[in-house]
C-alpha cells in the first residue's frame, strides 16, 4: 500500500483538548526567581480533513507558533492530544516527521552555504541520496523561480524574497503530506509575497497536500484556505469558512470578523508574548 | 534483514552521511577561518612544546628531546579532544545561532545517527588537524622520531575517540539547556578531563583523588598510549593496557552520553528550548 492511500481514508490533523504552558520570569523574591505559568495553548480542539488549507489567524502570542511546534514533534503538550494521519506527535515522532514539513517566517539556513548545499543535506535527513537529488534540486528550485545562476552563491547574499523560496523547495523537496506554514510571507515585499503565495497553491493542487498556515495576512487567509480558525489567548475561539465568518459577525471583512470575535484590533499586541 | 528493517537502516546511513556532507559545506565556505584557527593552534602549541627547551635554558638538567616530545604529544591531544567537543556542541549552538535547529530537529532523522554523524565527522576532521599539527610543530624542533610507530599512535587516538564521543554527547546537549553558557561548559569537561590525566605531566604527581579520577577518564589512556608509540616504538601488541581500559569507557560512556542527550532534548521540548532563540 502506497503512503497516498495509506493515509486517504483518516483525518490529516486530529487536535484534541491541546494545552501548553510554559513558566516565566515573574522577577524575584528574596534570593529566589519567581516563575509565573503561561498558558500558550488551552485545550485546542479541531480536525483538518486530507487536501484542506486551513488558516489559523491570531495575534502574537496567541499561540500560534507553539501550535505549529507542537506539530512539529519540537513540543512536549501538557495535556490532550495531536495525530497526523493517525500517529501520535508525542509519541511516534518518526512516522510523524516523515509525513510533515513546515515553512517559518524566518527562512533558517546556513547562510554562507548555497541554495543546492542547504537543500542537499536536508534531504538527506529525509533518507533521500546524492542520485535522487542531484537532478531534483535544481528541478524544484526552478520550478519556484529561483534563478538558475545563482544556486551556487551563499544565501547571505540573497533576499528574503529568494531565501524564503529556498526555504518553500525545500519543502516541497521532502513531498510532505502535511505542510506547516508559520507566516511565511510576513516581511516579504508585494511581488515575493504574491509568488510565494502562488506556489503555495501549487503545493496544494499538483502535490495534494494538506496545509496548516499561520498568518497575519487576512486577505491571504481569506484567498487560501477553506477554512479560518482564530485563535485568541491560546484558545480557538473559531473555525469556519471564512465566508460563514464574516456572516456570523455580519463582518464586511475578514478583519472585522476577527475584531468582534476577539474585541480588538488585529493589529493590538498584547501584554505578553508566549510563542 | 527484513526489508523494513533494511529501509530504515539506509535511510539513517543516508541521514548519517547528510551531517558528514553538511559538515564538508561548512568546512569549505569557512575555508580562511579554519586556516586562521590553525595558525593559532599551533601557535599555542609551541608556546607549551618551547617549555621543555627554556628549562634547558634556565638550567634544568632534563632529556630536552623526551619532554619536548611528550609535550607535543599532549598539546595535540589537548587540541584534537577541543575539536572533537566543539563539533559535537555544534549539533546545537551552530544550529541555534543559524536558525536551523528547528529544521533539523524536526527532521526524521534519529538522534543518535545524527550524533554519530556529529561524531565521525568530528573525529576525520580532527585527526587531519591533529596529524598536520603534530608534523609542522615538530618541525620546530630538533626531535628523533624515527623509532615511533604512527599506526600504533592513531589506533589509539581512534579508539579513544569513542569515549570522547560520549562525554562530548553529554556536553552537547548543554547548550540545549543553558543557550548563553551551555558552550562554554562544554570547554569546562575537556578541561577537567585534561587536568586529571596528565596532559603535560606525569599522573603520578597528581594529588590522591585526582589519581583515582584519572583511571576513568579516557584521555589518561590515550596520552599513555600516544607517549609510548611515538616515543617508544610501542606497538599494538603491547597495547593491551591502553585499549582495553579505551574500549571499555568507550562502550559505557557512549549510552551514557545518548541518554543524557535525550533527558536534555526532553527537557528542551518539555521547557520550549529546541528554538531559534532559545
Amino acid at each position: 500500500m502506497t503512503r497516498s492511500n495509506h493515509h486517504s481514508s483518516m483525518p490529516a490533523v486530529v487536535v484534541d483538548g491541546l494545552r501548553k504552558e510554559f513558566f516565566r520570569n515573574d522577577g524575584r523574591a528574596g534570593l529566589r526567581r519567581r516563575r509565573k505559568r503561561v498558558a500558550a495553548l488551552e485545550g485546542v480542539s479541531f480536525e483538518m480533513h486530507r487536501g484542506e488549507t486551513l488558516a489559523i489567524l491570531g495575534q502574537n502570542g496567541s499561540g500560534k507558533s507553539t501550535l505549529v511546534r507542537l506539530l512539529s514533534t519540537l513540543l512536549l503538550d501538557d495535556g490532550g492530544s495531536a495525530h497526523v494521519f493517525g500517529h501520535d506527535v508525542a509519541a511516534e515522532t518518526r512516522a510523524v516527521r516523515r509525513l510533515i514539513n513546515r515553512v517559518s517566517v524566518e527562512a533558517s539556513f546556513f547562510k554562507k552555504m548555497s541554495a543546492v548545499e542547504n537543500l542537499s543535506y536536508a534531504a538527506r535527513f529525509y533518507g533521500m541520496p546524492i542520485r535522487e537529488t542531484r537532478e531534483r534540486i535544481p528541478e524544484i528550485l526552478g520550478r519556484v523561480g529561483f534563478p538558475r545562476k545563482r544556486m551556487g552563491e551563499p544565501l547571505e547574499d540573497m533576499s528574503r524574497g529568494m531565501q524564503q523560496k529556498v526555504a518553500l523547495a525545500r519543502a516541497l523537496l521532502t513531498a510532505p503530506i502535511l505542510l506547516l506554514l508559520d507566516e511565511p510571507t510576513t516581511g516579504l515585499d508585494p511581488r515575493s509575497k504574491l509568488e510565494v503565495q502562488r506556489f503555495i497553491r501549487e503545493i496544494r493542487q499538483i502535490h495534494d497536500a494538506t496545509i496548516l498556515l499561520c498568518t497575519h495576512d487576512l486577505v491571504e487567509a481569506e484567498e487560501l484556505a477553506d477554512r479560518v480558525g482564530i485563535l485568541d489567548r491560546g484558545r480557538l475561539i473559531e473555525l469556519a469558512p471564512a465566508a460563514e465568518l464574516r456572516a456570523k459577525y455580519d463582518a464586511v471583512t475578514l478583519e472585522d470578523a476577527f475584531f468582534a470575535a476577539t474585541g480588538k484590533a488585529f493589529e493590538d499586541e498584547p501584554e505578553e508574548e508566549d510563542d | 534483514m527484513p526489508q523494513g528493517a533494511a529501509a530504515v537502516l539506509r535511510h539513517e546511513l543516508i541521514g548519517l552521511a547528510g551531517v558528514f556532507e553538511r559538515n564538508v559545506y561548512l568546512v569549505r565556505r569557512y575555508l580562511w577561518w579554519d586556516v586562521a584557527f590553525f595558525v593559532w593552534t599551533i601557535a599555542n602549541t609551541l608556546t607549551i612544546v618551547f617549555i621543555g627547551e627554556g628549562i634547558e635554558a634556565t638550567g634544568g638538567d632534563i632529556d630536552v628531546e623526551r619532554i619536548t616530545t611528550q609535550l607535543l604529544v599532549g598539546a595535540v591531544v589537548w587540541a584534537y579532544l577541543g575539536v572533537i567537543f566543539e563539533i559535537l556542541t555544534e549539533t546545537v549552538a551552530w544550529e541555534r545561532w543559524e536558525g536551523t535547529i528547528e529544521y533539523t530537529f524536526m527532521a526524521p532523522l534519529s538522534r543518535p545517527i545524527h550524533l554519530f554523524g556529529m561524531g565521525l565527522f568530528a573525529i576525520v576532521y580532527g585527526v587531519i588537524r591533529a596529524v598536520l599539527l603534530f608534523g609542522v610543530v615538530a618541525l620546530f624542533f630538533d626531535l628523533n622520531l624515527g623509532q615511533a610507530d604512527y599506526l600504533a599512535a592513531l589506533v589509539v587516538l581512534l579508539v579513544a575517540s569513542i569515549s570522547f564521543l560520549g562525554i562530548g554527547m553529554m556536553t552537547a546537549v548543554l547548550p540545549l539547556i543553558s543557550p548563553e553558557k551551555g558552550t562554554q561548559l562544554g570547554f569546562m569537561a575537556q578541561g577537567i578531563l585534561l587536568v586529571i590525566s596528565g596532559v603535560y605531566y606525569p599522573v603520578s604527581i597528581l594529588p590522591e583523588w585526582m589519581q583515582w579520577a584519572s583511571t576513568i577518564s579516557p584521555a589518561t589512556y590515550a596520552l599513555d598510549g600516544l607517549r609510548d608509540s611515538i616515543l617508544d616504538g610501542d606497538g599494538l601488541g603491547s597495547m593491551g593496557d591502553e585499549l582495553w581500559p579505551l574500549v571499555l569507557i568507550g562502550a559505557v560512556s557512549i549510552p551514557i552520553g545518548l541518554w543524557v542527550f535525550r533527558i536534555g532534548e526532553q527537557y528542551a521540548k518539555r521547557h520550549g528550548k529546541l528554538k531559534r532563540s532559545g
